[in-house]
């Protein structure tokens, strides 16, 4: 199954929408009737108490699971089952809580993994390497280098991911994810873990991947200020369902959001 | 007609009932500790030949006490040598130690007690006997001693399947098979839980070879037998007791089966050198189970979190 | 001092990517083939070439075909005997029914076919995992080994079940003593080490560590993981094919089944775990240690002038690979290729101690 290449999408315009999706494992219902959008060129924050549906959610978008009930929408055309496969084809990379590098391989190598959908060289050519594959890594490389200068990880390129400490980690799985291209880059609580200088780094980090590559970013995320500072706009979940959506500001005071933070019964 | 089928069947049965045993061994490990116990083979092994070298110069059952005391001693050398270095690795670094472990103790016991054929006379009836003579005209077939095996089999499994799930000490070992490090940060000590169910293992490894040794004299051969209990873990999923029973039936049965039914037809469909499907048959139908029902008739289902 | 690598910039991305970015090793390696060409034979007996030699290269590329599907995709295989096997009856086969073939075509159509077959067996490897696969291609093992020993057809109804081939020639130039049959070898090897460590070191080689470490994450990053695993199998059954064809004509002769029995495969399994998991350098060392432990086990009863018996050596045998599985596994899971490696980061600083 092909994954959808869709219609251009305009800045501004929606690129990813989900419509009344519901999931449920077994008896435990994990996401319950969602819908909201997510525009082009915006970084939109997912928040939420804890087991709120979030890292659902994004697995539902990323194709992880498939949701019982709803639809949704990415780069104007409707999917049904789709594979993890065939989202990262359309353009959907994604990160993780738990860190999700390839422990063997070095920092470069886990980014140039990041790089097979784009390269083309068929196994004959990578058989012999000397020549069109041989070109192609050197291409690869390059860009794989800018990532690497981007996130200021040169330090640590050939190191097997496996030593590095928990924040670098981190930073080179958004490389791996920078390094496919995506339009839509889903961050599983980047910053979970991370002192306040490596939280100030990987929020700046976030926001010139926004600025200068123009990607779309969706980011689950449990520090307010940091929520409130990068995204345009933010979706608010609890037990399962959508409780309120608008800018940082208009969230910050919605009564039901205060509510489900302070554990009010209702 | 009926009557030769029906004897292949039985016969296939008892011979089920004993691959069970050696499943057994391989189910308590691996429910307790996670590790799949690749050595279990050579365990059987292993006791078999220093029981039949025992008992050639004591009474039967002070050689038998004796083996248990070699196994619990083994026990304790995996343990301390092997387990205890590599807690925490990945399954599959386990797996290929226990590999290791495999091979040493195949060599290591044919070092000690020689690599002759022995015999193990356990004062079992060796004559076979025919039952349901009034049924089938001539009645059927069958070895006594493989009857008692099976009862022997079928105590150790009631014992065992009591033992896991009503004692304090079975509960502590699912939780090791579940996490090792939750397990001990709960306080329970990991040491002595995988010693105590080798210990375990290498009794029922023990019991194993003395029934097969009984049947098939003690050799080599013997730690083939044991990797055909992996169909039978395959089958019976490898955490379940009960599984291994019923896995070991099937499998018994199905390969007894096979020879006699299956192989004439193919025989002559290709012009082949004799029969012998029993040496594949067994993981053919694994792999065909692997392939539908991943988890085994009573094994659990394995979902992958991200 | 002498392993120092300053003043070796690397200018360019494919002098970093190199197979021996260092000077020093690509001198050594270079110097090691063009050794292993012309200087061995120069002083090399026949006991050199037919017990060490000649095994030990065979048995490398089986191992870097293991190697690939199990140390660098992560696949264990306990059918390796079985589609060594699959090489070598169809090389005879082949041979048999049109003689006049040239033995390079021979022994790519042994790696072709037991691709095929690895391909078939390996298609369970899209639901099964860990050792769940490895039960699985114990039955691709005990069939195959079963097929070759009762289908009369692919041993050409000899009554005896043994087969046996007659004279081997290239281009029509004789190979019949043990150097010429060693060179043979030898550049067949160096052909085949140069493709996988390309392949390895490409896209296909990040997939299938990719799939090893985390098939969750590499389904993520657009890796299909069908792809990924049959392509493992495709390649690594092509290499054991065409060992598994050298073996029978360039080192036996003659044989039965039997010499592709699922010991064969452990052995290739325990090469690869000594030498290195995930390694091309690891499949040599660990092949070379498996074929010089029983020749040095052979010798120890006169280096002691004690008598032991032949049986009492393999049982000697048994308990040492065993012994060193578990050795390597707890002290150093990367094997004797990591162990060099080491002694290579401490050459680098030599003689200073850190």
């Amino acid at each position: 199954m092909r994954a959808p290449h869709g219609a251009e999408i305009a800045a501004g315009d929606v690129l990813l929408a989900v419509e009344d999706v519901s999931l449920a494992f077994g008896g435990v219902k994990a996401v319950t009737g969602v819908s909201f959008d997510i525009r082009k060129g915006e970084i939109r924050a997912i928040i939420g108490p804890n087991g709120a549906g979030k890292t659902s959610m994004l697995n539902v978008i990323n194709g992880f699971y498939q949701p019982q009930r709803g639809r949704i929408t990415f780069k104007g055309k409707a999917r049904a089952q789709m594979r993890p496969y065939e989202a990262a084809l359309g353009g959907i990379a994604r990160t993780f809580q738990n860190v999700a590098l390839f422990k063997g391989m070095t920092a470069l190598d886990n980014i140039m993994a990041g790089r097979t959908l784009k390269m083309r060289r068929g196994f004959f050519w990578q058989l012999i390497r000397v020549g069109p594959a041989l070109t192609e890594e050197r291409e690869h490389r390059h860009r794989v280098e800018q990532i690497i200068d981007f996130l200021k990880i040169q330090h640590i390129r050939k190191i097997p991911v496996g030593k590095l400490p928990y924040g670098l980690q981190k930073r080179v799985e958004l490389g791996r994810a920078l390094a496919m291209e995506p339009d839509l880059l889903l961050l599983d609580e980047p910053m979970a873990g991370m002192n306040l200088e490596e939280k100030e780094d990987m929020s700046r980090f976030i926001l010139d991947v926004n600025d200068h590559y123009g990607t779309t970013i969706a980011l689950i995320e449990h520090d307010m200020g940091v929520v409130m500072d990068l995204s345009d706009r933010v979706l608010v979940l609890d037990h399962g369902v959508k409780i309120a959506d608008g800018t940082p500001a208009e969230v910050q005071a919605d009564q039901a959001v205060i509510d489900a933070y302070l554990g009010v019964s209702h | 007609m009926l009557g030769p089928i029906l004897e292949t069947l039985i016969g296939g049965l008892l011979t089920g009932v004993l691959y069970s045993l050696v499943a057994l061994g391989f189910v308590l490990i691996f429910k307790a500790s996670g590790v799949f116990n690749f050595a279990q083979g050579a365990m059987v092994l292993f006791a078999a030949l220093s029981f039949a070298r025992l008992s050639e110069f004591m009474p039967l059952v002070i050689a038998f006490a004796l083996a248990v005391l070699i196994m619990i001693a083994l026990a304790y050398a995996i343990e301390f040598l092997v387990l205890r270095h590599l807690v925490n690795q990945d399954g599959i670094i386990l797996f290929m130690a226990t590999l290791g472990i495999a091979y040493f103790l195949e060599g290591f016991g044919e070092t000690i007690w020689g690599s002759d054929i022995y015999k193990i006379r356990l004062g079992l009836p060796q004559n076979p006997i025919f039952i349901l003579e009034s049924v089938f005209p001539g009645g059927l077939l069958i070895d006594p001693s493989e009857l008692i095996a099976a009862v022997i089999c079928a105590a150790m499994v009631v014992l065992l399947a009591i033992f896991f799930q009503v004692t304090r000490v079975g509960r502590a070992l699912r939780a090791v098979a579940d996490d090792h490090q939750a397990a001990q940060s709960v306080g329970i000590p990991l040491n002595k839980i995988w010693l105590m169910v080798w210990a375990v293992a290498g009794m029922v490894a023990l019991v194993a070879g003395m029934m097969w040794g009984a049947k098939l004299g003690v050799q080599f051969s013997l730690s083939l037998v044991a990797l055909k209990a992996l169909p039978v873990l395959i089958l019976g999923g490898f955490t379940s007791i009960p599984g291994a029973i019923v896995g070991g039936l099937i499998i018994g049965a199905g390969e007894k089966l096979a020879e006699v039914m299956l192989a004439p037809v193919l025989i002559k469909t290709f012009d082949l050198a004799g029969g012998g499907i029993e040496n594949w048959f067994a993981y053919v139908l694994a792999l065909l189970f692997l392939l539908f029902r991943p988890q085994g008739l009573f094994g659990e289902r394995i979902i992958e979190r991200v | 001092m002498f392993y120092r690598e300053v003043g070796q910039f690397k200018a360019s991305y494919d002098a970093d990517q190199a197979i021996f970015p260092i000077a020093q090793d690509r001198w050594f390696v270079i110097g090691l083939v063009v050794f292993a060409f012309v200087g061995v034979p120069l002083f090399a007996g026949q006991y050199l070439y037919t017990e060490v030699l000649i095994p030990v290269l065979i048995l490398s590329i089986a191992a870097i075909g293991l190697n690939i599907l199990t140390g660098y995709c992560g696949q264990v295989s306990l059918g390796t005997g079985g589609f060594m096997a699959v090489g070598a009856y169809a090389a005879y086969n082949l041979a048999l029914r049109l003689p006049e073939t040239n033995i390079i075509l021979v022994f790519l159509f042994a790696g072709v076919m037991a691709m095929l077959v690895g391909l078939l067996f390996g298609l369970p490897s899209l639901r099964i995992k860990g050792f769940y696969l490895a039960v699985a291609t114990l039955a691709a093992q005990f069939f195959l080994e079963w097929a070759f020993a009762r289908v009369k057809w692919f041993t050409n109804y000899a009554p005896s079940g043994s087969v046996a081939v007659s004279r081997i020639e290239l281009f029509g130039y004789p190979i019949d003593t043990p150097g010429k049959t060693y060179i043979l070898v030898l550049a067949i090897v160096v052909v085949l080490t140069l493709a996988a460590k390309n392949l390895v070191r490409g896209r296909l080689g990040r997939m299938w560590m990719a799939m090893r470490d985390m098939d969750i994450a590499a389904e993520i990053i657009g890796i299909r993981p069908l792809h990924a695993k049959l392509s493992a199998f495709a390649v690594s059954s092509f290499y054991i094919g065409i060992a598994g064809a050298l073996w029978a004509f360039l080192r036996l002769g003659s044989w039965e089944p039997l010499a592709f029995d699922v010991n064969r495969s452990f052995q290739v399994l325990f090469m690869i775990i000594i030498g290195g998991l995930g390694t091309i350098l690891g499949s040599f060392l660990g092949a070379a240690f498996i074929v010089l432990v029983p020749i040095f086990l052979n010798q120890l009863p006169s280096w002691l002038g004690i008598p032991i018996s032949t049986a009492m050596i393999s049982h000697l045998e048994f308990m040492l690979f065993g012994a060193m599985i578990i050795f390597f596994l707890i002290v150093e899971p990367h094997g004797l290729a990591r162990l060099w490696a080491i002694a290579k980061e401490k050459l680098r600083l030599w003689p200073f101690p850190y």
